[in-house]
């Protein structure tokens, strides 16, 4: 089991991906809690693809608007600003190439950057939503998830067993004990999580890892 | 005054066995769970329905599905409704997985009266399986085909008598969409205004659009706040 304390440090490290001035798309669970510790002072515009731009803070039931969720279900607010649209419109945005980033969750994720978050043939089929195309056109693709399985496996693969999401489309993925890049020659180790040791890393990965020359920050 | 206000029970009462429905709404907002409600106790049977979910359990399409009177799902997920992937899983549900801006594309597709497009969504995904392929400018791309449907039932927050329409918040979604792709439309809407009662700019889908128009005396309990 991963500790509340470790996944609060990987949503708090997510969050610094988050710059002023972006179009950002959160996937649903895990993803959506990174907005809490996003700086409030930075001009960032949140979509969701039920057809907002512009998603303010969640709100308590008591408060919540019955027409305002987010994807996710998650009882929302408007701000200065805030666009409602219907969902061609909220697509066009994604396909066009106008998210800056997208943080979606995983169940497997290759080391040639391929991505499988929508099904586990026989277990589990939620369905797709809008991960495909989040995952295909955003311009940017991380990844948030458990570096191992409830089995303890690793969730970062050689290839993916599942089928897949989209191909060769994650740049980056934050795990509770590490964030690792993708690029062309495969998999490189550039944090590691407070407490956790190389060794750990290494021996909780399935695909090799090449780890970045300099000393490795930890977060 | 407009010939299209008709009470809940003549709406639906047009709907056959075996008729493709289109469904708005995302969770509950723009979800027609009146219409839903009057399409299960009035029964018809081997539908297939379009829609971006499957409700949750215990409300909207979920009586429809408890009452076998679904054929085929046309969905981009129905991961909150554990009845559906129940019977998905048991071999009771046919259930087509569309990515959710395809899904809507196909939609609109229709509804402007063309014949499919062209994407690369997908395409190194099993969906692309069954689905032609056609290289432009060295570029390969996939067949999607437009989503035809005999009837399309939407929740509007406002309608004046002619039916123009306005959606509320982030209950527009899919609605604006099969408001126009389907033969047969039918809304419920919260608030009838006067003729003119609406504003010529905020008209989310126009009149000619709608065929049938129900004013809901009172929203019931599925359209409230969910409280998990």
């Amino acid at each position: 089991m991963v500790s509340s304390d470790a996944k609060q440090r990987m949503i708090r490290r997510v969050a610094r991906e988050i710059e002023t001035g972006m179009t950002v798309n959160l996937g649903i669970g895990l993803p959506t809690r990174v907005i809490d510790y996003v700086d409030h002072e930075l001009s960032v515009c949140l979509h969701s693809e039920n057809g907002i731009a512009g998603v303010g803070p969640s709100v308590a039931y008591d408060q919540a608007d019955r027409n305002l969720i987010d994807a996710g279900g998650s009882y929302v607010s408007t701000q200065p600003g805030t666009a409602f649209f219907d969902s061609a419109v909220s697509f066009a945005l994604v396909r066009g190439g106008r998210l800056d980033l997208t943080i979606l969750g995983a169940f497997e994720v290759a080391m040639n950057g391929d991505l499988a978050n929508w099904m586990i043939p026989g277990l589990f089929t939620p369905g797709i939503g809008g991960a495909m195309e989040l995952a295909q056109k955003a311009r940017r693709v991380v990844i948030m998830m458990t570096h191992c399985d409830k089995q303890g496996r690793s969730k970062i693969v050689r290839e993916c067993r599942l089928p897949i999401t989209a191909s060769a489309c994650v740049d980056r993925i934050y795990t509770d004990l590490a964030v690792i890049d993708t690029d062309a020659q495969g998999l490189i180790l550039r944090e590691i999580a407070q407490g956790i040791s190389l060794d750990d890393v290494l021996a909780a990965t399935e695909a090799p890892l090449k780890v970045a020359d300099n000393e490795l920050p930890t977060f | 005054m407009s010939d299209k206000i008709v009470d809940i029970e003549a709406a639906i009462a047009v709907i056959d066995d075996g008729a493709t429905i289109m469904i708005g709404g995302f969770g509950v907002p723009g979800t027609p769970f009146c219409l839903l409600d009057e399409l299960a106790r009035q029964g018809p049977k081997g539908l297939t329905l379009i829609k971006n979910d499957a409700n949750e359990n215990g409300m909207g399409v979920d009586h429809l599905l408890l009452g076998n009177q679904v054929e085929k799902l046309i969905v981009s997920h129905i991961g909150l409704n554990s009845n559906a992937i129940k019977l998905m899983n048991e071999g009771r549900l046919k259930v087509e997985l569309c990515p959710q801006g395809i899904l809507a594309e196909r939609i609109r597709n229709a509804a402007a009266g063309l014949f499919g497009f062209l994407t690369d969504i997908g395409i190194d995904t099993t969906l692309a399986q069954d689905k032609p392929r056609f290289e432009i400018d060295g570029q390969m791309l996939l067949l999607e085909k437009p989503l035809r449907a005999d009837f399309a039932l939407i929740h509007a927050a406002h309608a004046d008598p002619l039916g123009n329409l306005v959606y509320a918040a982030a209950a527009q979604n899919f609605n604006p969409l099969m408001a126009m792709a389907a033969k047969h439309f039918i809304v419920e809407t919260e608030i009838l205004t006067e003729p003119g009662g609406l504003s010529p700019t905020a008209i989310h889908t126009p009149a000619p659009f709608v065929d049938r128009l129900v004013h809901l005396p009172q929203l019931t309990e599925d359209y409230g706040v969910i409280r998990r």
